[in-house]
């Protein structure tokens, strides 16, 4: 067209034409949901062992599909819950009546090809019905992403102490740089617990690395347990279904709570989805978590959910994927925690599959940094977005798990936790952090407000800490020692926390005064108007209350 | 007093050029002086197996099994593969060492082929590349999925970070602990190219056969 027509030049310069996208290529697994490649659901069992299953022989199984036919699937209901019809199914999980106790038995009955049809006859709205009532916490949450690209401890903490401060139940952490990561930890562990105490915080790493840190109670977490829905994707990440379940026993051996990753795309992502659909092959990612004896997981794309985004019905499948995990009484972490599109319309629609009904934790990481501090690359979300998720809360009274915080509040714990870090750092032996790095971390924007560290210094010492074998309790010490009794007593108890093991049950996360809430005691009870989690009382006020709305006396 | 005319002038020129050629003066086609920006093609042969290295001052260069001589040779944002083979190469060798580039096969993932890479190369370190640009610095001792820097982006990589990215892998190489290259972080990166790079991955990995060894690669740039 040698002449444009002027309103596809305007649309053409709009944001959402800067996002990517693809057309549907069902023979490599290009495709969101329904794949004509996706095996028809069976189950045959024999003598208390499934030896059918999707059409397929028990002979024939990968070891996906074995470890899911010997762990994941109650064979004394399997042939029980497969005679029921899918769409008989999928009505109860939107039918107030059926409560999420009878739906959580159905699907333990069921083979990933089957719940994959169940979802196939869901609308958004059907599961956004759906995941209101199968979260597993009552009370929904959110996580937060606190990174720099930089590695900046000190801003780290202060980013921290806001983070929590806004109502963030976990943060996480990790590194631009590998050998930051003890210091990242660090700086989570002391900025997070001045912020508020009880708060969990993780840093993402290598496997093996990041156990080692959670071994030494300076974490409380572990999230980033990735398993993949087909056999060669898993083999290319050096692991099988029984060393991610080995390895999810070492975190509960030592009391430490922990979550696998999964999400729709990442096997298309790695060329190897064998031409099945994106959604199927997640089903079997919930599945392998379930088996494991995991307690929950984070899914909803997560990185990979450009993928997704780009194919038609890809946001539609998302939110099938985390309705599953509540489906077969797993935590959810839900998603939201990467870049999605540039169009803040596309941002905010994808929000509300997970926003408007809640889940565990509707974000597995909004950005409590601005996505240019983001080393996950990039949050759906960020800090300069709080006053807006502030009022999508207020707006349709809906608890987002944030809470609207006051200028000063925020200078002043910025500012505390970044003198604490400062007194630990000094107690440690750790490279010096000056008092103008403190003044900039309380009055930072990003991490080009921060002077520069020697970087070199600081890797060395972050893994000299670790040759050394500083824990937890030296932290405890140092805060103690300089007189942070409050901090140093807040992390003294998330170090408790590893001995009690309370926090090992489905979904929990503390409140300030280390009190669990998961699905033991805060179970979700919704069976309809009048039931289950409402926003109201002093929480609702809360909301209600941001620091931005005129009062009839101001006028 | 002779003529000189423009014939005996190009005679001249010629006869020049070609004693610079034979002395060594100008560089060989695989080395490091002309601007990579300019090369836009190359050709890669393979000449063996590769094996162990044994010199301490060869860094290995992985690459995955469609960069540089199949689908478009471009990396996501069209960067022609020549060129940035030629900035990594020209990296190294600016710090002393020596570049050896080898492709790999069984693989087309970025950290099993850098590991791999590592394991053959004389310093233990090596750079894994693949068709899309997505690069990484890889040392023998570290687990497949660890690494010394990774650069998950490949939208945001330019023939300045390939080069410094040569650069460091060459210092790591001579035991130096140099500052990480700096990234650009651009955090729209993953919604404008996400589901073009899994295409993109999927079609180099048509080209995996498990079978295959790593070969050592001559290059000629043109």
């Amino acid at each position: 067209m040698a002449k444009r027509q002027k309103r596809f030049e305007v649309l053409d310069a709009r944001e959402v034409n800067k996002d990517g996208f693809v057309t549907e290529w069902p023979e490599v697994g290009l495709i969101a949901m329904g794949s004509p490649n996706d095996p028809r659901p069976s189950v045959k069992v024999e003598n208390g062992v499934i030896t059918e299953m999707d059409g397929r022989k028990r002979s024939e199984f990968d070891f996906n599909e074995l470890f899911i036919a010997n762990y994941a699937i109650n064979k004394d209901v399997a042939e029980q819950m497969m005679a029921l019809s899918s769409v008989e199914i999928a009505r109860k999980i939107v039918d107030i009546n059926c409560p999420r106790a009878e739906v959580v038995k159905v699907f333990s009955g069921l083979t990933p090809a089957k719940i994959a049809e169940v979802m196939d006859h869901l609308n958004p709205v059907e599961m956004m019905m759906g995941m209101q009532k199968m979260r597993a916490r009552r009370t929904p949450s959110i996580q937060a992403h606190v990174t720099n690209v930089q590695d900046n401890p000190v801003l780290l903490a202060a980013d921290a102490a806001e983070a929590t401060l806004y109502g963030f139940d976990e943060i996480e952490t990790t590194v631009a740089v590998f050998n930051y990561g003890p210091f990242n930890a660090l700086a989570l562990l002391v900025g997070g617990q001045t912020g508020r105490p009880g708060v969990l915080s993780q840093d993402a790493l290598e496997e093996a690395t990041e156990l080692q840190l959670g071994l030494r109670g300076l974490t409380a977490y572990a999230e980033t347990v990735s398993v993949y829905g087909t056999e060669k994707v898993f083999v290319d990440g050096d692991d099988t279904p029984w060393s991610k379940a080995f390895l999810a026993s070492a975190y509960a051996s030592r009391g430490l709570k922990m979550r696998f990753t999964s999400g729709t795309g990442s096997e298309v992502q790695m060329a190897y989805a064998e031409g099945k659909s994106m959604l199927y092959l997640e089903i079997k990612c919930i599945m392998l978590t379930k088996g494991a004896g995991v307690q929950g997981l984070q899914n909803g794309s997560i990185s990979c959910i450009g993928v997704p985004g780009g194919v038609p019905g890809g946001i539609r499948a998302v939110i099938a994927e985390n309705l599953v995990t509540t489906c077969l009484d797993l935590e959810v972490a839900s998603g939201n925690d990467q870049t999605f599109s540039h169009s803040p319309f596309r941002r905010t629609a994808r929000l509300m599959g997970q926003f408007l009904p809640g889940t565990d934790f509707i974000f597995s990481g909004y950005s409590a940094t601005p996505n240019s501090d983001n080393v996950f690359a990039g949050s759906n979300f960020d800090t300069d977005d709080y006053d807006d998720y502030l009022l999508l809360q207020r707006d349709l009274k809906v608890d987002g798990g944030l809470r609207p915080v006051r200028e000063d509040a925020v200078i002043a714990i910025r500012n505390k936790a970044s003198k604490a870090i400062q007194a630990v750092f000094e107690e440690l032996g750790l490279p010096r952090i000056t008092d103008e790095e403190v003044e900039a971390a309380t009055y930072a924007h990003d991490s080009t407000d921060m002077p520069a560290r020697d970087k070199v210094q600081d890797t060395k010492a972050a893994q000299d800490m670790l040759k050394r074998g500083i824990t937890g309790t030296d932290v405890v010490k140092a805060l103690a020692k300089r007189g942070y009794t409050d901090v140093a007593q807040a992390v003294l108890n998330i170090q408790k926390q590893r001995v009690s093991g309370d926090y090992l049950h489905t979904s929990a996360i503390l409140d300030k005064d280390f009190n669990v809430l998961a699905a033991v005691n805060d179970l979700n009870d919704y069976q309809g108007p009048g039931t289950g989690y409402r926003l109201q009382g002093a929480r609702w006020a809360e909301i209600a209350n941001i620091r931005n709305a005129m009062r009839p006396e101001d006028i | 007093m002779t003529q000189i005319t423009e014939a005996m002038v190009r005679d001249v020129v010629k006869e020049i050029l070609a004693q610079v050629v034979a002395s060594g003066a100008v560089a060989a086609p695989a080395s490091a002086s002309a601007p990579a920006a300019d090369v836009k093609e190359m050709t890669l042969r393979e000449v063996g197996e590769a094996k162990k290295g044994t010199s301490t001052k060869e860094v290995v260069i992985a690459l995955a099994p469609a960069f540089g001589d199949k689908l478009k040779k471009r990396t996501i944002t069209g960067i022609p593969h020549a060129a940035v083979l030629r900035e990594l190469m020209a990296g190294i060798e600016e710090e002393g060492m020596t570049a050896r580039v080898i492709r790999v096969s069984h693989t087309s993932d970025v950290a099993f082929a850098g590991k791999r890479g590592a394991e053959l190369s004389g310093s233990g370190i090596a750079i894994g590349i693949q068709s899309r640009g997505t690069t990484v610095i890889h040392q023998r001792d570290l687990f497949p999925l660890q690494n010394i820097e990774l650069f998950p982006q490949a939208p945001v990589l330019t023939l300045e970070t390939y080069r410094n990215i040569g650069r460091n892998a060459a210092r790591y190489g001579k035991g130096d602990s140099p500052a990480p290259v700096s990234q650009i972080n651009d955090q729209m990166a993953r919604p404008k190219y996400q589901a073009i790079a899994a295409v993109f991955h999927i079609r180099e990995t048509e080209f995996v056969n498990p079978d295959k060894k790593p070969m050592d690669l001559e290059v000629r740039f043109s």
